[in-house]
């Protein structure tokens, strides 16, 4: 806990806030409370989630850009080999899923791999350490796990849709595209029905790969924070208290190991399902 | 939580690590395993290679070998075959040497005979002339008959 002051409600709530800042009447100003960023509206930025995406995944590049600096073809050091097992990994995931040529694919694949997992893996930091580190700084929030902001989840979604979008047309052309989403299943009788549910099923896509990713992360997150406040109940020398006390270890323990499945099972997910929709967008019929 | 511009700059940041990685990252370390790949399959090749040859010079040394073995026994059989002409030669060589040493003597002994005859009869002849000189002394004229002696001495 933060603050001994704070109810378990405003706790969550505190929790849950991210560090949104913005330009008001020329000055940098961050909210300090929900309804403050609410009232920022759409032109403000939620720094923290911002910042820690940019530092892990400039680690990320970073590793990998010293391997492939100057790559061995001999015996590989230790770093070179656990790069190389990494990019082995996803090469053949995108061999398995992905049947066109593209230059694009296993870049795209492989950075949202490692970006994800990296993100997802910040939720394993103890919930109160990093928003203490910044209390002490002068910032009042920081949410660490980025991809419990759903602006985050939705940019990469949304960015990776615009790529599906460019390639169905790419390849099938504007007009073999249109026909893709009008002409089927119901042939050219069934035309608005048809159009309908083909967009649906196009704009699923993003909204489900974001949505995911992200209720996974934030419910995980959501119950690190109720297994928080079990020990923060603590009143005196109790029965009760050295319960919830004992409780909290242990909870915390057995989630925290069960969530490095979710962390790189969601990262996966996420890839898979990236190359999916690329491969589907590159394919004539489907 | 709500959408804000998060959203795009997420997207910005996105397409610029996705681009980084496509152009610096992905295509030297996919380079470099191609790469040693290929060095496997040559190194495989090559021990295949090796291993073929090893067999080829194998049988050609079993074969060489082989025809040295058939010319050293033929070398051995003619070696000892013009050992024993050598030593048949030098036997005949002996004998006739032999033969012709025993001829030498034989003739030399024969010289020595006819020498030590010779020899005898003319000092047979000496003493049956000093004899009868003896004898004759009184008798005959030495000069006048030792002409005659002369000759009966060549007689013999």
């Amino acid at each position: 806990m933060s603050s001994e002051t704070l109810t378990s409600s405003e706790y969550i709530r505190h929790h849950l806030q991210n560090l949104t800042c913005s330009v008001q009447q020329g000055h940098f100003h961050c909210a300090h409370s929900a309804d403050e960023a609410r009232e920022m509206g759409f032109w403000a930025l939620n720094v923290d989630t911002l910042l820690t995406a940019f530092v892990l995944g400039s680690l990320f590049l970073f590793f990998f850009y010293r391997v492939a600096k100057n790559p061995v073809a001999g015996v590989p050091s230790g770093l070179q080999n656990f790069v190389e097992w990494i990019i082995e990994f996803i090469d053949s995931s995108v061999r398995g899923s992905f049947t066109a040529k593209s230059n694009l694919v296993a870049p795209l694949a492989l950075t949202v791999f490692i970006w994800i997992f990296m993100m997802n893996l910040m939720d394993l930091i103890p919930i109160d350490w990093v928003p203490m580190l910044a209390a002490q700084l002068g910032v009042g929030h920081f949410k660490v796990v980025p991809t419990t902001d759903p602006n985050a989840t939705f940019g990469m979604s949304i960015s990776i849709f615009f790529i599906v979008l460019f390639y169905s047309i790419k390849m099938k052309g504007l007009g073999g595209f249109a026909a893709e989403l009008s002409l089927q299943p119901f042939g050219k009788l069934g035309l608005p029905a048809n159009l309908f549910l083909e967009l649906v099923n196009l704009i699923a896509k993003p909204v489900s790969l974001a949505l995911r990713l992200f209720g996974n992360m934030y419910a995980g997150e959501m119950i690190f924070i109720l297994i928080a406040i079990m020990g923060s109940t603590w009143a005196g020398f109790s029965l009760g208290s050295a319960t919830l006390f004992g409780s909290q270890i242990v909870l915390s323990l057995g989630w925290g190991i069960f969530h490095i499945l979710i962390v790189t099972l969601q990262a996966f997910i996420f890839m898979t399902l990236t190359i999916v929709y690329l491969d589907m967008a590159h394919q004539e019929h489907h | 939580m709500n959408i804000n511009a998060t959203l795009i700059a997420q997207a910005i940041m996105f397409a610029l690590f996705v681009w980084f990685c496509m152009s610096f990252v992905w295509p030297p370390i996919v380079g470099a395993l191609a790469a040693r790949q290929k060095q496997i399959a040559d190194g495989l090749a090559a021990a295949d290679r090796g291993k073929h040859e090893l067999e080829a010079s194998a049988k050609t040394a079993a074969l060489e070998l082989r025809a040295a073995k058939e010319k050293a026994t033929e070398i051995i059989g003619q070696a000892e075959k013009r050992a024993s002409e050598i030593v048949e030669e030098s036997k005949i060589q002996a004998k006739t040497e032999g033969d012709r040493i025993i001829g030498g003597a034989k003739a030399e002994i024969d010289q020595e005979v006819n020498r030590a005859k010779e020899g005898l009869r003319q000092q047979v002849a000496a003493l049956a002339v000093a004899g009868a000189e003896k004898i004759l002394r009184r008798e005959i004229d030495a000069h006048a008959h030792a002409s005659m002696l002369a000759t009966i001495a060549n007689e013999l």
